[in-house]
């Protein structure tokens, strides 16, 4: 275990993953810090959403390690399902569970995963409702919230287990443009109480003024990776390049 | 009623009644009914003539009379002097206790193929593929003939039956096995059965308002099996073991005495069961692909066990697709059950097709009774299963 200052939350030595015969994830290399934020971004299919897909296991890397706070990522069950629960993600298209309430939905993890009692694990639900300001549609059905609701619940739902790392996997793609700054508010707040966040995202404001760092993949490799101003206003490589005046042209 | 305007700037045609809409709709509606009921009375009219020139009776006068013909399988009290109600009643049960096993059996097949087709694991999933596409792609008739008289009635003679640890039998004849006999004090085994399955619900209960107040979950199954077999146990053993078997014997032609059971309902079970579980098992495969992937990354995200997802995440959202096509099965199922009658299975089919009709020659009254039979029998599953579907539909908004 490391306890140390600044110690690795995330560690990701030389790995490769394959799909079949494509190579998505080529020699990646990334040391995640305690209390870090990092923005993952680059074009569609670049491997980014694999990256951090791969650091909860929800899909297996085939060459080198994963070590997630002192835990090693393999095919042992148990590690697997302890990093799960100390890692929590948020996706783009929410993935609430249409039959449960929004209270239900934030319970069922706390309740089943850490045993913890009920009425406990409502009291805590509602805490963390209350800090993404929706305390109010506790008892409403996922169905019946829009999109930025939505999308708030699951960010309060991953925080329910009280996680030490955040992944965010393009949680504003979905959302109507007036929705999405709502949802960067909470991630911005989490940001700010100093939790470790690793975010795909295009929001490129919000990787300016939030993140530690940046880093660009494109074709399964990191291209190029840096602190945000040295990132955007000297991008060293031409992909990096061609890549942000794309984006940040309109 | 519009206004007729004088003003000059409208156009108005002369009324005449068939122009107008209403009237026109009026005089079809009457036109029909009328059609409908004119043939109808001399439909009747036609039948009731023909049958009093030929002299049959009409009525069901005769459901009181002896119906002088016995029955292979009777779940009630019955022998040719019974009535032809009582022979309508015993084919009702059998048909009933037929599509109820092949219900049951079907749902636990279809389930656990429907299943495996997904499994990761390639044989089982080729194996439940097989399964589906040689059993769905068979006339149900066929496979009925099949079970019956290339398996069940290629059995040996009695006199060489198969046994099993000399109390089981099974012959061309059908199945036989012992039967349990209650000797006096058998009671107090069944209060200690009713005693430890009241306690077992009652630890279920309690179980449940534990983990919701202390989050620790509690093996409630293995507690309650437990304590069932041991009260049973014990109870058996103050009572003085209180059951004997009556294991059945070769007696003449055939085994006599302890419990039996004939060909034709084994076939006609196990064809139906086989038959509609693969229809089953597709419903169930296409209930839980429409659960959408994603439903499950944010549960094993959150830490929780494949049970626990399979539990808490995809049976519920599941169900509400899978209900709705499994009640048509069922009802297909029940009426497909009349094809019984083909291996002579003494269903409503068979006895009220078969032997009623002939011997009273009422064709109008028997059928009216079998088709409002299995009318009945069908609307009571719809009836159930709506029911069921109410009670496990989404609630989402």
């Amino acid at each position: 275990m490391n306890e140390a200052q600044g110690a690795a939350m995330i560690e990701i030595r030389d790995v490769h993953k394959w799909f079949g015969d494509f190579h998505v994830l080529k020699n990646i290399n990334l040391t995640v810090a305690k209390g870090e934020r990092i923005v993952i971004c680059g074009p569609s299919g670049s491997g980014k959403s694999t990256l951090i897909r791969c650091i909860n296991r929800l899909e297996a890397h085939q060459q080198g390690n994963i070590i997630v706070d002192g835990i090693e990522l393999t095919d042992n069950l148990k590690q697997i399902d302890a990093i799960r629960s100390e890692v929590g993600m948020v996706f783009q298209d929410f993935n609430l569970f249409p039959h449960l309430t929004v209270l239900e939905n934030l319970v069922l993890a706390p309740h089943l995963v850490r045993r913890m009692p009920r009425a406990e694990a409502e009291e805590i639900a509602m805490n963390y409702l209350g800090r993404v300001r929706i305390p109010d549609q506790a008892n409403k059905y996922p169905g019946q919230l829009s999109g930025g609701q939505q999308q708030r619940v699951a960010i309060a739902r991953s925080l329910c287990m009280s996680p030490k790392i955040m992944l965010f996997d393009e949680v504003t793609s979905a959302l109507d443009p007036e929705m999405v700054k709502e949802v960067l508010d909470v991630m911005i707040g989490l940001a700010d109480e100093g939790m470790t966040m690793l975010v795909v995202t295009h929001e490129m404001g919000f990787a300016r003024t939030v993140a530690n760092r940046v880093i660009f993949m494109d074709l399964g490799q990191i291209i190029e990776e840096n602190e945000p101003r040295a990132f955007f206003e000297a991008p060293q490589h031409e992909r990096t390049r061609n890549f942000l005046e794309q984006i940040l042209s309109h | 009623m519009a206004v007729e305007t004088t003003d000059d700037r409208v156009r108005n045609t002369s009324f005449v009644f068939w122009s107008s809409s209403k009237y026109r709709t009026k005089f079809y509606e009457v036109l029909v009914l009328g059609l409908l009921f004119a043939s109808l009375y001399w439909i009747i009219n036609n039948v009731v003539t023909n049958l009093n020139r030929l002299g049959i009776r009409t009525g069901f006068g005769f459901l009181k009379q002896e119906a002088g013909f016995d029955i292979g399988q009777t779940l009630v009290t019955y022998n040719e002097a019974s009535s032809y109600g009582s022979a309508v009643l015993v084919a009702l049960l059998n048909t009933v206790l037929m599509s109820l096993l092949a219900i049951v059996f079907a749902t636990i097949i279809g389930f656990v193929v429907g299943v495996s087709r997904l499994s990761s694991n390639w044989l089982l999933s080729r194996a439940a593929t097989a399964y589906v596409e040689i059993f769905r792609n068979m006339p149900l008739l066929l496979q009925i003939f099949f079970w019956y008289f290339a398996v069940l009635r290629a059995l040996p003679v009695p006199r060489q039956s198969i046994a099993f640890f000399d109390t089981i039998y099974i012959n061309n004849r059908g199945i036989y096995a012992p039967s349990p006999v209650f000797e006096p004090g058998f009671g107090i085994v069944i209060a200690a059965l009713v005693m430890a399955l009241g306690v077992a619900i009652a630890l279920r209960r309690w179980a449940r308002v534990r983990q919701s107040r202390t989050g620790q979950p509690f093996p409630v199954l293995v507690t309650s099996l437990i304590i069932i077999i041991g009260l049973l146990l014990v109870s058996a053993a103050v009572a003085g073991f209180p059951l004997s078997w009556q294991v059945p014997a070769l007696k003449g032609f055939n085994y006599t005495g302890g419990f039996s059971v004939i060909p034709e309902l084994v076939a006609m079970v196990v064809a139906l069961s086989i038959y509609h579980a693969s229809f089953v098992a597709e419903i169930v495969r296409g209930g839980v692909l429409s659960v959408r992937r994603g439903q499950v990354e944010a549960a094993r995200a959150m830490g929780l066990r494949p049970g626990q997802i399979m539990r808490e995440v995809i049976v519920p959202q599941a169900l509400r697709v899978i209900i709705p096509p499994l009640s048509n099965q069922y009802l297909n199922l029940a009426k497909s059950s009349a094809l019984a009658a083909a291996i002579a299975y003494p269903d409503l089919m068979h006895v009220l097709g078969g032997a009623v009709l002939a011997q009273t020659g009422q064709p109008i009254e028997v059928m009216t009774i079998v088709m409002g039979t299995y009318l009945a029998i069908s609307l009571l599953i719809a009836l159930f299963m709506n029911w069921y579907n109410r009670r496990s539909s989404l609630v989402e908004r």
